[in-house]
């Protein structure tokens, strides 16, 4: 293969690589090639959404660390901050289910720890195939799960919360998306600058081998094709033990103030680390990849340079300190070696032992790396067949185990058995017992953490859709008491060059601008995973958000559950026009994703919002829960379920009771239990509808199951497809 | 009264079995590679992946530096207790008789479950009371207890089955529902369930204190 030809192989383009050529004055050899395709990969250099990610709040509020940071960060007051962000591993997962998911918690766990916070809670948002119907679909299914598991029980990070949602749009292009919340000490944030001439640059952590060769441009800027097993050798191979004493031998180097810089080594390892570290402190970096501890002895410099083996870290070190920080790195069983320095050059230049064999310029490779612009065109019919009718005409009653028992609905009491969510002594709501994650604070206060995006919806109007993901998650997090602080999201769609994913991508990302700025949510980073197609088409768009908020007082975090009975039950709600677009029921009828969403009048939910944060603050609702999918039917036999509690209500108060009504789908309400004398501070908001008690969900006129087989529909739902 | 938990490489929650010791008195980490208590009145072997849980769960950790001095501190009736890792641990140090398999399911499984005390005839369990049901959670792959059906009955005569599931809450498949053991002495303990995990209503349970009450009694009968 020649040189001509090599470029494309990478991923580059014609015209791009001619600008290579220009920015170094030269044709780039083998190695600066290698270089260059990754950082100029849509991985790294965002170059079909940069234009659209400025569009994004990303100032205000108790923001401390922005986007561009390895993790986004946030006060908590008190001189505390939580650092976050959610990362896509879909690709890899795709082709190696659980190397795949456990390296993508081992990522994002590296981030978080980078900027000198310890990871204290995982959460992923993970979309397959219909495993009803599909053999592959549970397979990837069980392996992310248990890989996920795998890593973070390991390390001894609890996972607390997720999401999983079935859509054949999934089928070929599994999402595996991984969240992770870290604390620190607000002043003691650590940035990724490199600075000091003459520091050494030093890498630690695991050797380096050809795993995840890249993976960067080849597996996460293209679509997947038929041959992917032959691109499982680009999966990176992860080891929570290494990486456990990884992050407690990095906290120890930063509580003991060695380390000028800190950056883990993620997509395109060595290459992007160094080059970003270079960059954001405006200097330039020598390394010689011969020092670098080996796998495989006999790699070649362009292989060292790319590499994406996990569990290391790159930091920069001053010369007196370097002895202090090998000995750090002994008592953690972890390797240290010295590979290069700091310069003034601004450029990244590769050694291989004395020779040289590459020298680019950083700015060239960080900032030069060309924008596209997208070409947006709105479809007119639906992009996404229809899904096959699972279900006919059925009574209410039916029709509301047929929607708990579904893939989308059922418990996932399966999947998060299998993830430790205790270890740290914090979690005081765990899952399926409120709509939130929430973990306690020193000094009695607690965050909370809730993680959503429905591709349903998005697909079938992506503004609307996008907006819906942020207030639900805003939603989860006011149901036990919690203001948000930060967001953090993953932009998972399909490629964008074409005209209608260009078109999905620019509505929803102004989707979730227009809900953060309405909410005052600013973004503190995130992940854009785009090409997530293959042969049988784009998958749905699915913006995943990840919120962050906190709550005074952790004992009176709210729970999802009817724990009285003789409480009243009630509908506290703004704007709700519940429709069956979209809903969790359309697709079991088999109607394609496709029309237009409720409109969300933003302002009027943000008071609400903090309408039902005060109740629950003031412990004034016994039990809150966000109407979603499945809709109001759904919502209060979640709250029977979590409870083991029946309720007796009547809808009549809250319109004509219809399938709209009973299962429709859109935001703006919530279902509360409480004294009735609490639902007075809600005013016209609140809607009296019923009491809770007995052993069954009983809507007057409409339906009446009992609690348990509301419970042996929803419990037995995703296990049974499985086994 | 000073409560020294083990710190292995791979330890999980060694900080959270800490600051439940130090709700009944001191409490203090202990390096793996070093030979010494730190003058500890009782030790921790806490949970977690101890190197990676590689070779086999417990295997490795049992021969780092510091579970010399655990064992010698054990066989002079000094209390001692396995959580989860650190029951595998004390089984393969040989302190402790059976072993771990793994669960029925072959899935790691995180859950609340009923615990029974079947005897309080042990350091860390002194305050309990004979059938007390605590509620604790488990977390674990490897935590089906196994022995040979006559050293099941001889553990069983002689008192040494300290921790049962309660009826239908066995979540690993364990023989007679076994939770945790004890040696003859009853001062070293092993069980899969996580007490250091139960100490506080907020976080779900705050029964598992009791182990942590009854050794601080355990250590001033000792020093008595």
């Amino acid at each position: 293969m020649t040189v001509l030809t090599r470029h494309r192989e990478l991923g580059l383009t014609d015209d791009e690589y001619e600008l290579i050529i220009e920015h170094m004055e030269r044709e780039p050899n083998e190695v600066e090639l290698a270089v260059f395709s990754l950082m100029w990969s849509e991985h790294c250099a965002y170059k079909h959404s940069k234009r659209l990610l400025r569009s994004l709040p990303v100032e205000g509020g108790k923001l401390l660390l922005g986007p561009g940071e390895n993790a986004g960060a946030v006060s908590l007051g008190g001189g505390l901050a939580c650092a976050f962000k959610v990362e896509s591993h879909n690709h890899p997962s795709a082709v190696e289910p659980f190397q795949g998911a456990a390296t993508g918690v081992g990522g994002i766990l590296r981030d978080v720890f980078a900027v000198g916070a310890r990871p204290i809670a995982i959460l992923d948002s993970l979309r397959f195939g219909e495993v009803e119907r599909s053999a592959r679909s549970r397979y990837l299914l069980e392996q992310a799960v248990a890989g996920i598991g795998h890593y973070g029980n390991s390390i001894g990070v609890a996972t607390v919360g997720g999401e999983i949602y079935f859509e054949d749009a999934y089928e070929q292009n599994c999402l595996v998306n991984a969240m992770c919340l870290g604390l620190i000490d607000e002043n003691r944030l650590m940035r990724a600058a490199a600075a000091g001439v003459g520091n050494v640059v030093l890498l630690f952590g695991a050797r380096t081998g050809r795993d995840g060769i890249g993976g960067a441009s080849v597996l996460a800027s293209a679509e997947l094709g038929e041959l992917d097993a032959a691109k499982r050798p680009t999966v990176q191979i992860g080891d929570p033990f290494e990486e456990k004493k990884l992050l407690e031998c990095s906290l120890e180097l930063l509580d003991r103030d060695l380390l000028v810089a800190l950056q883990d080594l993620g997509a395109a390892g060595l290459t992007s680390s160094s080059a970003e570290m270079a960059s954001k402190g405006e200097v330039g970096i020598d390394l010689d990849v011969r020092r670098v501890p080996l796998r495989e002895a006999d790699m070649e410099a362009f292989e060292i340079m790319i590499s994406e083996s996990q569990e290391r870290m790159l930091c920069v070190v001053e010369p007196a300190r370097v002895d202090e920080v090998v000995a750090v790195c002994e008592k953690w069983l972890v390797n240290a070696t010295a590979i290069g320095e700091v310069t003034a050059t601004r450029r990244l230049r590769v050694f291989d032992g004395d020779a040289l064999v590459g020298d680019m310029p950083v700015t060239a490779l960080v900032d030069e790396c060309p924008v596209y612009e997208l070409d947006p065109v709105a479809p007119s019919v639906s992009m996404y067949p229809a899904p096959p009718a699972a279900i006919g005409a059925l009574d209410p009653g039916d029709t509301l185990l047929a929607l708990l028992r579904s893939a989308n609905l059922a418990s996932r009491r399966w999947a998060f058995e299998q993830y430790d969510c205790l270890v740290g002594s914090r979690t005081v709501r765990r899952p399926e017992s409120a709509d939130a994650a929430v973990l306690a604070l020193p000094g009695g206060g607690a965050i909370a953490v809730s993680i959503d995006g429905n591709g349903r919806r998005v697909a079938c109007d992506p503004y609307r859709g996008a907006v819906e993901a942020v207030l639900e998650c805003s939603a989860n997090l006011a149901c036990v008491g919690a203001e948000p602080l930060g967001l953090t999201n993953c932009l998972n769609f399909g490629n964008p060059e074409k005209p209608h994913i260009a078109w999905q991508l620019i509505r929803a990302v102004a989707g979730l601008a227009d809900a953060c700025r309405a909410l005052s949510i600013p973004v503190v980073g995130g992940n854009v995973s785009l090409y997530n197609e293959a042969g049988a088409g784009p998958i749905f768009p699915t913006p995943v958000v990840g919120l962050v908020g906190e709550l005074p007082r952790a004992e009176r975090s709210g729970r999802l559950g009817f724990v009285q009975e003789g409480d009243v039950v009630a509908i506290i709600s703004a704007g709700w026009a519940p429709a069956a677009t979209g809903s969790e029921l359309a697709k079991l009828r088999g109607e394609a994703p496709f029309g237009d969403l409720p409109q969300a009048d933003l302002g009027e939910l943000r008071t609400l919002h903090a309408a039902v944060r005060q109740g629950v603050r003031a412990g004034a609702l016994r039990s809150v829960h966000d109407v979603a999918e499945g809709g109001l039917a759904v919502a209060l036999a979640e709250c029977c379920l979590a409870g083991g509690l029946g309720a007796r209500v009547d809808v009549g108060p809250l319109g004509p009771s219809g399938e709209a009504l009973l299962f429709g789908e859109g935001p703006g309400a919530f279902v509360v239990s409480c004294d009735a004398g609490s639902l007075r501070a809600f005013g016209g908001a609140a809607v009296q509808i019923g009491t809770v008690g007995g052993d069954a969900l009983a809507i007057d006129g409409v339906l009446s199951v009992p609690v348990s087989e509301l419970s042996a529909a929803h419990a037995g739902g995703l296990a049974s497809l499985l086994d | 009264m000073k409560i020294g938990v083990v710190r292995f490489p791979g330890s999980c929650d060694e900080v959270d079995a800490l600051q439940a010791a130090e709700r009944v008195g001191d409490a203090e980490l202990l390096w793996y590679a070093d030979h010494d208590l730190r003058g500890a009145d009782a030790v921790i072997i806490p949970g977690g992946f101890s190197y990676g849980d590689y070779l086999r769960v417990g295997a490795i950790a049992r021969f780092a530096p510091v579970m010399e001095e655990v064992e010698r501190f054990a066989r002079c009736g000094g209390p001692v207790l396995g959580i989860c890792n650190g029951f595998q641990v004390l089984c393969e140090a040989g302190l402790l008789p059976g072993a771990l398999l793994p669960n029925t399911s072959l899935r790691f499984l995180c859950r609340q479950v009923g615990v029974t005390v079947a005897s309080v005839d042990t350091a860390w369990t002194r305050e309990c009371t004979p059938g007390e049901r605590l509620s604790i959670p488990v977390k674990h792959t490897t935590g089906r207890y196994y022995a040979p059906e006559p050293v099941l009955d001889e553990l069983e005569a002689n008192g040494q089955l300290v921790f049962r599931y309660a009826p239908g809450e066995n979540p690993n498949g364990s023989a007679r529902d076994i939770a945790g053991v004890s040696n003859k002495g009853g001062n070293v303990v092993g069980l899969m369930p996580h007490p250091e995990h139960a100490v506080d209503a907020l976080t779900g349970s705050e029964d598992g204190i009791a182990l942590f009450r009854s050794v601080v009694g355990a250590a001033a009968a000792l020093a008595a």
